[in-house]
């Protein structure tokens, strides 16, 4: 089967899905320092690409996009360049202010701030909001002293 | 097919179908609501999931464009910079809203006598005042009594906490001089009226899970229900018909099943928001309504008001309350009334929006090139996170005919119905009190400590608040309902959200949006015997 096939419901084919792997990889790389994977780890990009399903319109142009770059820079498609020359057309499109680029970042970080690793390198419990919620602080309401004390500012009308 | 005539039928279960509903509920009058969105189930919000900030950017988006659920219905809104947000539901847009809950000041009933802009409101704050208090009781209003911004008022339940960023920016305004107050909002902070009391799961503008939030599903509407109140839900209205006498004689609507059918109603109440009751009355045209039912004035759908907004966030070296809390938290009125020397007229209200969660901060990091792609991520991710709070302003936006609601001649709903065509352009009024929020905020965030500002102005997915398109007057031709609601041209067409404003005001609307809706059910009530007179 051609890697250009698509088999399944995957709005990608193989080279598509392999060029957004190293696009998210590149914004979001592993860090050991803060013991977090990369946003091409195969839990969190198997949830980008669920994502990317309901809406790939974005992602595919982007995709083209970064292709037209590979092209342009470096004399073949995004598939067809070794890993430098990947980097370099990567980093230009990272650049180019493409209007599909915002699409594929919030994918990105929809995904990686909600995986279980990255949410414990922040400090936060891996789990929604409801139905545990969070403590806040009650403030000061003391702070209100100055306020109180200037008086009224309400227009008669 | 044709149902029973009903003595009342209200269109839109929202913020004020919700309030007119339940006060008018108590005439044991037959009451149906026809509502085009569904019941929403509180376990199935976002903040229920993992993914509770990414169903923002679809399936609980506040455009409907962008969310295309079944029970919305598009909105051509590309000759606008500020984009139309709603929701469509038993609950209306109370589902998604934030929950700030302040009332109008006594100015804003007052402009072109204070300030010769726009015009006054054939009513008064003093009016509105008892059915202000009877929907803060309803809505269970947090709050602190004492604010010098407003006349004496009570609220019902203690106020939000101010937390971290709260207590932050209070000691910036207090640096500068200016006023601020813990904020009047509609999320209860101790359990009322069968509702449990806020946990800070953050996620407001999603849908309350925990049944703080006042969305009027969970408050109006479980007693108007009681009471006898029915509501269809999954039912579109295409247009109101007329008798040979003028009269409204009910409404055309599709069923949950696509099917036609016609509820004939002895008085017909629009409660469809400030674009969708314009789209529907200019829908309903006639041999005596050539342009649309209750337009003798030419006024339906024109004079169209957002609130312009701007957005201005710091980035602090200290932890802030970051994805906790509520959004609302204080305010400041210290630019709210008109100051000539600031180079406009009116004012805004700032509200200071306490925090983000973890995908807000790094798609605002992200998009603003405060986070690098690569390495260097991580660590400029963690000096935003938790780190950000800041405000926005809700500037006052003043009536313009040119602003307006139209039928869209080409786009249409999944049943056919034209769709809403939204043109507004920003005053210059307008873009100077923005400028002058945003520089002035950026003051406040310096003296809070804020090492770096970023903002947004106007925010143009803001179009939360929709109002002027079928104003209320004494004169019938400046004006599309009278003094209490009623139509000038249609006398048992009551129109109660926010299309009847005259004036916009610097503040969130709902809760004028309802006291109005409450003070027009009162004027129902006490004129039953010659209400057509």
């Amino acid at each position: 089967m051609s890697e250009d096939t698509i088999a399944t419901d995957n709005p990608l084919n193989a080279s598509q899905e392999s060029a957004l792997a190293a696009i998210v990889g590149a914004m979001i790389p592993a860090s050991e320092e803060y013991a977090v994977p990369s946003a091409a780890d195969p839990i969190i990009f198997a949830d980008i690409l669920t994502l990317v399903k309901r809406h790939p319109e974005p992602v595919v142009e982007g995709l083209a996009a970064l292709d037209d770059i590979a092209e342009s820079r470096h004399g073949g498609p995004f598939s067809a360049l070794g890993d430098e020359d990947k980097a370099a057309a990567i980093a230009a499109f990272s650049q180019s202010g493409n209007q599909h680029l915002r699409a594929i970042v919030s994918m990105t970080a929809q995904c990686y701030y909600r995986d279980d690793r990255v949410m414990a390198s922040l400090g936060m419990e891996p789990r929604p909001p409801f139905p545990k919620g969070f403590e806040v602080e009650q403030g000061d309401l003391s702070l209100l002293d100055p306020v109180r004390a200037r008086g009224r500012i309400w227009r008669e009308a | 097919m044709a149902e029973q005539p009903v003595d009342v039928l209200i269109i839109g279960a929202g913020a004020s179908g919700a309030a007119v509903a339940w006060s008018l509920a108590d005439t044991r009058m037959h009451i149906v609501c026809l509502e085009q969105g569904d019941w929403m189930n509180p376990a199935e919000y976002p903040s229920s999931g993992r993914d509770w900030e990414s169903r923002a950017f679809g399936d609980m988006a506040i455009s409907p464009n962008r969310r295309g659920r079944p029970t919305d219905y598009p909105v051509n809104d590309s000759n606008s910079p500020i984009a139309v947000a709603n929701f469509n539901a038993v609950g209306g847009s109370t589902i998604l809203y934030a929950g700030h809950f302040p009332r109008f000041h006594p100015s804003d009933f007052r402009v072109a006598s204070l300030d010769g802009v726009g015009d006054d409101w054939p009513l008064d704050y003093e009016t509105l005042e008892p059915f202000y208090a009877e929907d803060d009781r309803m809505t269970g209003v947090s709050g602190l009594s004492g604010d010098p911004a407003y006349p004496a008022k009570q609220s019902v339940l203690p106020p939000v906490p101010l937390g971290k960023s709260g207590d932050t920016l209070a000691r910036g305004f207090n640096d500068l001089g200016w006023h601020w107050w813990p904020s009047d909002t509609a999320v209860a902070t101790a359990a009322h009226d069968g509702r449990d009391q806020c946990i800070n799961l953050g996620a407001c503008t999603s849908g309350c899970a925990q049944g703080a939030k006042a969305s009027t599903d969970i408050t109006y509407w479980p007693h108007a229900m009681r009471a006898g109140v029915e509501v269809r839900t999954r039912c579109r209205v295409r247009e109101i018909s007329v008798n040979d006498d003028g009269m409204a004689s009910g409404v055309w609507y599709y069923d949950a099943d696509g099917e036609e059918r016609f509820q004939a109603a002895e008085v017909v109440v629009m409660a469809c928001n400030g674009v969708g009751t314009p789209r529907i009355l200019l829908n309903s045209t006639s041999e005596q309504f050539p342009d649309g039912l209750a337009n003798s004035s030419g006024l339906v759908g024109k004079n169209l008001m957002f609130h312009p907004y701007a957005s201005i966030q710091g980035i602090f070296d200290e932890e802030l309350d970051g994805f906790r809390g509520p959004g609302v938290c204080i305010w400041s009125k210290e630019f709210y009334e008109t100051d000539e020397s600031r180079g406009f007229v009116r004012g805004f209200t700032y509200e200071i929006n306490r925090g983000r969660g973890p995908v807000a901060t790094a798609m605002t990091g992200m998009m603003s090139g405060r986070i690098p792609w690569g390495a260097e991520h991580h660590r400029a991710y963690r000096d935003l996170f938790c780190r950000i709070t800041g405000m926005v302003a809700i500037c006052e936006d003043l009536p313009e005919e040119h602003n307006r609601v139209t039928l869209d001649p080409e786009l249409s709903d999944i049943h056919g119905i034209p769709a809403p065509k939204i043109d507004y352009t920003l005053s210059e009024n307008s873009r100077r009190m923005l400028d002058f929020a945003v520089e002035r905020a950026s003051e406040v965030l310096r003296a809070a400590g804020a090492t770096d500002i970023i903002s947004e102005s106007p925010i143009a997915a803001g179009g939360w608040h929709l109002m002027g398109t079928a104003r209320m007057g004494k004169d019938p031709a400046r004006s599309v309902v009278n003094e209490w609601g009623r139509s000038h041209d249609v006398k048992n067409l009551f129109i109660v959200d926010g299309s009847i404003f005259v004036t916009s005001a610097g503040v969130n609307p709902t809760r004028t949006i309802q006291a109005l809706a409450l003070y027009i059910a009162d004027q129902i009530k006490k004129r039953l015997a010659n209400l057509f007179d």
